[in-house]
């Protein structure tokens, strides 16, 4: 069953990719305040600065 | 929408650049031009598909409308039909509310929207390479992947570029979170290269010859593991991304729950890529690797309803929206589809399931409950949600067309599915059918002459799924026809607090 010789070194290697994404996720406070974000897309017209724009969030604004 | 909408400065054509100079600020508009064309390409393919759908439905009923023209035969009309829903129209679907889902979310234009373009243009041709190619005979006969190397070269290049301009918005976004539709659509595109390139490497022999770099139950498997896979991230991983965007912009409330959300999408993308084997049951596919298929094939159901439920009590407290918006009823009753599927597909893995379904009607039923059910519902709701905006309307021309194409489109569904599944079932029970001295009780011609009048309201079935698409086109062309293209400006985060 050669074609497994592919396919599950290829499987469990997505696999440690996927873990090492969500850890960047985590690490880059993807899942931080989740209540607001899904409010976000609904009121994204009118929202002042919060600290949570650009990608360095709050270091970006302090100017 | 006058206070986002631009109206004319720059002039309505479609080729705005998309930066206004209007006085001493220059304002940003979102890129919605790749947007808009392909969301007219995904109405114009819907229908194209459908029709192809409905002919080789007719043929299967009525063998004489092969009419002994090779072109025209069921054989090559099939793959035709398949190619056409899944990647022409849910392709250009996808392309369309990805592209509008990944600015509105990040608050930024396209990453090198001229690549965005390329994106476009180059998809057009893989369909028009298709429509060309398949009716010739010319395909590697591998299920959703039939399309000849050349062709297979074409979609690298283009979807190499599409992860380049999805990829690169996200980079340049302006708002730190990424919105989980985003997980999904990056997910489904990461997932269809691999898969693509994995599964389509073969040995030109020809300009539209080639063999499989795999052969026998080698390749079925890598062929199963890519079929499922195109099930679980083009079809289902992508979908879910717009499903999440447009459920809670229509029904003007947040996710449900946010923190599901990102839990589901975790499960569910580990667990897909292990559920191939389970379209290999009794098959010379090793017994092990059936029962892992068949295992994590179960297992997803768990993450899959957690899609469902999370979109669906999105609707909580606010029921009655149900009532008076049909884009709402779309986009609802494609999840109600949704689950249907996701548990009948683990059903069907089961082995013992499998050796009554396989090879049956029962799997056609299955196939279509999830296509026309989950795939078309929630393309057709997004689409009605985000046409309007595209050509600074309200909302579509009619939203009583909306609502009979809704009615329609379902009846549709309920009629194709429920004669599959008697059809499948009946089936699987004559073909195992035995006499007490061990011979079959029934000759094959046999179950297909029991199978006639169910193919007969699978076409009926079909028919009224194809008129609601009709229904929709025209509702796009009127639409499109009382507005023009609008440029949306994107939003400036609030004045920034003044400084002592």
């Amino acid at each position: 069953m050669e074609s497994l010789y592919l396919l599950i070194p290829l499987s469990a290697g997505l696999v440690l990719v996927i873990i090492a994404v969500f850890g960047w996720a985590v690490h880059r406070g993807q899942f931080e305040e989740l209540e607001f974000e899904a409010e976000r897309i609904l009121t994204d017209e009118t929202l002042p600065l919060d600290g949570r724009q650009g990608k360095t969030a709050s270091s970006a604004e302090e100017s | 929408m006058a206070s986002t909408a631009v109206t004319g400065s720059q002039g309505a054509g479609p080729l705005n650049t998309g930066v206004q100079s209007a006085g001493a600020q220059s304002v940003s508009v979102y890129t919605d031009t790749t947007v808009r064309l392909f969301t007219l390409a995904a109405v114009v393919w819907g229908v194209v598909g459908m029709l192809v759908g409905v002919i080789i439905a007719a043929q299967l009923t009525w063998p004489e409308l092969n009419f002994g023209i090779p072109w025209l035969s069921y054989g090559r009309l099939r793959p035709l039909h398949t190619n056409a829903v899944i990647f022409a129209f849910g392709g250009c679907t996808l392309f369309a509310c990805s592209y509008h889902v990944v600015q509105r979310t990040c608050q930024t234009r396209l990453f090198a929207p001229k690549l965005a373009l390329f994106t476009f243009w180059g998809w057009q041709l893989v369909i028009l390479a298709a429509a060309i190619t398949l009716p010739l005979g010319m395909t590697q006969g591998k299920e959703y992947a039939e399309l000849e190397w050349p062709i297979d070269l074409l979609i690298a290049v283009v979807w190499v570029s599409y992860a380049v301009v999805f990829f690169g918005t996200i980079g340049i976004r302006k708002v730190r979170h990424i919105y989980v539709a985003n997980w999904f659509f990056g997910a489904f595109i990461l997932a269809v290269a691999l898969l693509h390139i994995v599964n389509s490497a073969a040995s030109p022999a020809g300009p539209f010859k080639s063999y499989s770099a795999y052969a026998g139950v080698q390749d079925a498997m890598i062929q199963w593991w890519y079929g499922h896979n195109a099930v679980g991230f083009f079809l289902t991983a992508g979908f879910l991304g717009m499903m999440y965007y447009f459920i809670p912009k229509q029904a003007e409330r947040p996710i449900y729950s946010y923190r599901l959300s990102i839990v589901h999408f975790w499960a569910l993308i580990f667990t897909y890529m292990w559920a191939g084997p389970h379209h290999l049951h009794y098959t010379a596919l090793p017994d092990w690797v059936q029962s892992v298929g068949m295992v994590f094939s179960l297992v997803l159901l768990a993450p899959s309803w957690g899609g469902m439920i999370n979109g669906i009590m999105t609707l909580s407290g606010a029921w009655h929206k149900l009532r008076d918006d049909p884009i709402l009823k779309f986009l609802i009753v494609s999840l109600s589809f949704y689950g249907m599927s996701t548990f009948e597909g683990p059903m069907m893995s089961i082995k013992t399931v499998n050796a009554l379904s396989h090879y049956t009607d029962w799997t056609v039923g299955h196939v279509h409950s999830g296509a026309l059910g989950w795939v078309g519902l929630i393309s057709m709701g997004s689409l009605y949600y985000l046409i309007p905006r595209l050509f600074g309307q309200k909302q579509m021309y009619s939203v009583k067309a909306i609502e009979v194409h809704f009615w329609v489109a379902t009846v549709g569904i309920v009629l194709y599915i429920a004669a599959m599944w008697i059809a499948g079932v009946m089936q699987g029970l004559m073909w195992r059918a035995v006499n007490p001295d061990g011979t079959l009780v029934y000759s094959f011609v046999e179950s297909v002459k029991a199978t006639f009048p169910y193919y007969v309201v699978r076409l009926v079935g079909g028919l009224l799924y194809l008129s609601g698409m009709l229904i929709m086109a025209w509702n796009t062309v009127m639409t499109v026809r009382n507005g023009s293209p609008t440029e949306v400006r994107i939003p400036v985060p609030g004045a920034k607090p003044a400084h002592a």
